[in-house]
């Protein structure tokens, strides 16, 4: 990590003793003018609950230097919680995933794989296990007739709620080509 | 929510039960700090002494679970203090309808219940109706049998000492929030009431939600500033992912996922299409067939014809129950042979996790698509198992992060607002849009060549640019709709002019003939000729003053900031509190002003035009009796499954209608502790997007229990101490956090303790510890299929391996 939290509070602190020095508000350190000078934003909302505060990410040469309140939003005003406070560290984390990984049946490990190799492979799965499991017609026990269902027995789709709407709606049409019934997300639980 | 949350500002009073904003919702204070500062009340109702109730004016214990007692209690206390709104009542609600002579309650049952089956029949619950078939009423609200005086004597049973021995709340402070929260009943006041999963997790969560919504209409605050029915929500997206249908029994927008024998698209419209004769009805869901057709289109574009039904039958059909713990139950049985899981993670999410952890390893493969390593993504190398005997094929996906991907997502209070990219994904990520369109292309290719029903395959509707990202833009703007072809339509006194092409304004534009293309009529007027109307940014409020900044994003349904706003007004139009109007009937200019009306009609007492308020519902009238629950038209209040106590109100201890697992046997002589689940502001749902994050797992570094001072002394736990919790699915190690924010309840001359865990931690990411969900029992609401996470039963001993 670039900053540790206690350095950040060290800085903070150092930046308030400056601001009441009375020096002018441009030299302030702590003006939000400095810390995005010469850096390019966009604003943001929050991933975490559902409040929806604004944020503004501040970058310089493709990295994320700086997420902090966006002031004018209506809903939060600037203000952050604890876990939209460390948003920073989503974008800059060494824990973020970056590879794709595959781990064969009964292996210990995973492996680096290609996007290509991996997508190649889950579209065989996905298609192996709707073209055997998918049923077709089904009889009802209680009226005994036949009926239509269309339906892939075999595979669940699960998730959405940290998914973007565009990317939810895509997922919901997909599944459903796919004849997924078990379609489900985290609103269940 | 049908408020959002800048409107908390204008309430009275704020309930706050089965939830708790300080410490879930933070920022959300902010708006009820306003509301305190202009007098507000702040109610807090909890188990336990929350950041919320440290906050609040006014606090109650309530034991987990006991909700509906809760509830019910006020809604008999209203009633009897004559503190109901009762213009509001008698007008907007069902209370004057008259209920069929069948209908009966008698011994904690409601009529119509087959024991086989454990299933009501809710045909036994209707209306009467007279000789043109519309339902009998009495305005006077006398009639023995109207649904007024069915549900004052069905609360009657709930008295304050009865109530206050089933919640374990004091009685002082039972009164204290009755009184302040019903005080809001004037036309004048505004009440709110905020829940999360305290009301929703539990085998009545459905019944606990209709409690709040009565006790709302009873109140009058239901459609008013300052006022509603407001669910918090946990996560960013939530309310988009419902919106776009990912449950098993929905269809983008809320329309109903086809059942077995709707047979084809007229059965399923005959079925889904509801239907009214009263000419004051607006009956909006009558509107079901424009929306299902113009979905069909956007799936299927221009393979939809009306010959072919536009391709229903390319839609599978359910038959049964196919809810995320059904779907677990039928994993653990080898049913499934694949899982996709787009950023979730069943094995800290779910309840029994151990269950459903080893339920993966029944799985041929596993894709999972995140931004970590997740308990699910790893659960074959989980501390206590051997990845030898686990054969299930994992694929890990790295997933962009928010600030890495454009599109919108949809906040609590329904507003759809737009991000930006500002950087490149992280390594070699994808946007989950990528990943999606990557899989449909590929499954298009290798259909295109043959296999099980191609068709839903290969002729979907997928054309979103040439680039290797699909352009969002074009997403956001078929789910908005356009027309397929030039169009002239009429509306009242305008004539609007369409080219084939253009996108359609707003949903009651939408045509049943494939006329229009829509994939989620809700967010139709979202994408319009004006732009990305969810990417707007202008500060100005509304000339109210109420905080709805109705040019800021825009919001679902038509940028309607207060949903059933036509009942903020009198049958005639005017506002019930003029300072604090949502709408008002301009009587010489013939038209609403305010926010956006629930439609365009005239106020309801305009004999030629004007609709019932609550659109949503055939009748129009907000049902204080329900027709359409599988647990009864009341909420009646049954125990927890696992419940030290008896229910006190009728010999049926549990919820009738809820299927108990045979696994779950409650025994509380062995586990004699409530255990109940909660959230923390420093951890975010099942971990993985907080446990990594330096500056959050330095604040909470550790799996804990919570436990009183009393129940500490008991076991000679000490705060820091390690200990074991167990119930009867398994045991978690954790370390002891004694406080005096937990105490006992008396219930039933007892003193019952109680045990709070997070749920938050698992064996991945930087900041590891046992899962709460260990610990929780497979078993849901009658309704929803929502686990009973907040109420259940388990035991708490010093010590431990890591001791």
């Amino acid at each position: 990590m670039a900053v540790s939290r206690r350095k950040f509070l060290q800085g903070g602190a150092a930046a308030a003793a400056l601001a009441l020095s009375g020096g002018k508000a441009e030299a302030s350190a702590d003006s939000s003018e400095m810390r995005t000078k010469g850096l390019k934003s966009s604003t943001t909302i929050c991933p975490f609950c559902a409040v929806g505060c604004g944020l503004v990410v501040s970058t310089k040469n493709g990295k994320v230097v700086n997420i902090e309140g966006d002031t004018e939003h209506p809903i939060n005003q600037g203000a952050l919680c604890s876990k939209g406070s460390a948003l920073f560290q989503v974008a800059n984390n060494d824990r973020r995933l970056q590879k794709v990984m595959y781990r064969a049946p009964g292996s210990d490990k995973f492996e680096e794989k290609s996007w290509e190799w991996a997508l190649d492979k889950i579209a065989q799965r996905m298609k192996e296990t709707r073209d055997k499991t998918f049923k077709a017609k089904e009889v009802n026990k209680k009226d005994n007739k036949e009926y239509v269902v269309n339906r892939t027995e075999g595979m669940a789709f699960l998730g959405g709620a940290g998914l973007d709407n565009e990317e939810c709606y895509l997922w919901s049409k997909f599944g459903r080509a796919m004849g997924v019934a078990n379609l489900e997300h985290q609103a269940r639980i | 929510m049908t408020n959002h949350w800048i409107d908390l500002k204008n309430a009275d009073a704020i309930l706050a039960i089965g939830c708790n904003p300080a410490e879930n919702h933070p920022i959300s204070m902010k708006w009820i700090e306003a509301a305190m500062d202009q007098g507000g009340k702040l109610i807090a109702v909890d188990p336990r002494y929350t950041r919320t109730a440290s906050k609040a004016d006014y606090y109650a214990q309530i034991r987990p679970g006991t909700d509906i007692a809760y509830l019910g209690g006020m809604i008999n206390y209203a009633i009897q203090n004559n503190l109901i709104h009762e213009e509001y009542v008698r007008e907007y609600t069902n209370a004057s309808f008259i209920v069929n002579e069948k209908f009966d309650f008698e011994e904690g049952m409601f009529c119509a219940f087959d024991d086989q089956e454990k299933t009501y029949d809710a045909k036994a619950w209707a209306y009467a109706v007279d000789g043109a078939g519309n339902p009998k009423r009495d305005k006077s609200l006398k009639d023995p049998r109207c649904v007024y005086q069915q549900l004052k004597k069905h609360y009657s049973r709930y008295d304050v000492d009865k109530v206050c021995a089933i919640t374990g709340t004091k009685k002082e402070d039972y009164l204290a929030v009755a009184k302040a929260f019903c005080s809001t009943g004037r036309p004048d006041k505004a009440g709110t009431i905020l829940y999360a999963m305290g009301i929703t997790q539990s085998t009545h969560g459905t019944q606990n939600v209709r409690a709040v919504a009565m006790l709302q209409l009873l109140l009058g605050n239901i459609g008013i500033a300052g006022g509603g029915v407001n669910a918090l929500r946990g996560e960013s997206n939530v309310q988009g992912s419902s919106d776009y249908g990912l449950l098993f029994h929905l269809l983008p927008g809320y329309l109903k996922s086809p059942e077995f024998d709707n047979v084809d698209l007229k059965a399923y419209l005959e079925k889904w299409t509801p239907k009214t004769k009263d000419p004051k009805a607006a009956n909006w869901w009558g509107n079901t067939p424009k929306y299902t057709v113009s979905l069909l289109k956007a799936w299927y574009g221009e393979n939809a014809t009306p010959e072919n039904g536009f391709c229903y039958d390319y839609l599978p059909k359910r038959s049964g129950n196919y809810s995320f713990m059904k779907l677990m139950e039928g994993m653990g049985a080898g049913k499934l042979e694949g899982l996709v899981c787009m950023g979730q993670n069943p094995a800290v999410g779910g309840p029994d996790s151990l269950k459903t952890r080893d339920a993966l390893g029944k799985l041929k493969w596993l894709v999972t698509v995140d931004l970590w390593e997740t308990e699910t993504s790893i659960f074959w190398k989980r501390p206590g198992v051997n990845p030898k005997d686990i054969q299930t094929e994992v694929f890990m996906l790295p997933a962009a992060s928010s600030v890495e991907k454009e599109g919108s997502i949809s906040n609590s209070g329904r507003w759809a607002q737009w991000r930006y990219k500002a950087v490149e994904p992280c390594g070699n990520a994808k946007s989950d849009l990528w990943i999606i369109n990557a899989f449909a292309k590929k499954m298009k290719d290798l259909y295109a060549k043959g296999g099980a029903f191609p068709e839903p395959i290969t002729k979907l509707s997928w054309n979103y640019g040439h680039g290797e990202e699909p352009e969002v833009h074009m997403v956001a703007k078929e789910i908005n709709g356009y027309f397929t072809k030039d169009m002239t339509i009429v509306d009242k006194d305008k004539t609007l002019e369409f080219k084939a092409g253009d996108q359609v304004p707003m949903f009651k534009y939408l045509q049943d003939d494939g006329s229009t293309v829509s994939g989620c009529w809700i967010y139709c007027g979202s994408y319009t000729k004006d732009g990305n109307l969810m990417a707007r940014r202008d500060k100005t409020d509304a000339p109210n003053g109420l905080g709805m900044f109705p040019k800021w994003s825009w919001c679902w349904p038509v940028n309607r900031r207060i949903i059933y706003n036509r009942a903020s007004v009198t049958p005639d139009g005017t506002p019930f509190n003029p300072k604090r109007a949502v709408i008002a009937w301009d009587g010489l200019e013939k038209k609403w002003k305010g926010d956006v009306p629930d439609g365009p009609w005239p106020p309801m007492n305009d004999a030629k035009e004007g609709k019932n308020p609550f659109i949503m519902v055939p009748e129009g009238f907000g049902r204080l009796y329900a027709l359409d629950m599988k647990d009864g038209p009341f909420p009646e209040h049954y125990e927890p499954i696992e419940s030290p106590a008896t229910n006190l109100l009728s010999k049926v201890q549990n919820n009738p209608a809820v299927k108990v697992p045979k696994d779950i046997v409650p025994d509380a002589a062995k586990f004699p502790f409530i255990g109940t689940t909660y959230r923390m502001t420093e951890h975010w749902q099942a971990g993985a997007m907080t446990r990594s994050l330096p500056w959050l797992t330095e604040l909470v570094p550790d799996m804990f229990v919570e436990i009183s001072e009393t129940l500490g002394r008991a076991k000679g736990i000490k705060n820091g101490d390690m200990v074991k919790v167990t119930s009867q699915r398994g045991s978690i190690e954790c370390v002891a956090l004694v406080t005096s924010r937990l105490k006992p309840f008396n219930v039933q001359g007892k003193q019952i303790e109680q045990v709070g865990l997070p749920w938050h931690f698992g064996y991945a990411g930087a900041a590891t510890g046992d899962s709460g969900n260990v610990l929780t029992p497979s078993v849901g609401c009658a309704n929803t299929s929502i686990p009973e996470f907040k109420a259940f039963l388990c035991n708490i001993e010093k010590g431990g391996k890591r001791a």
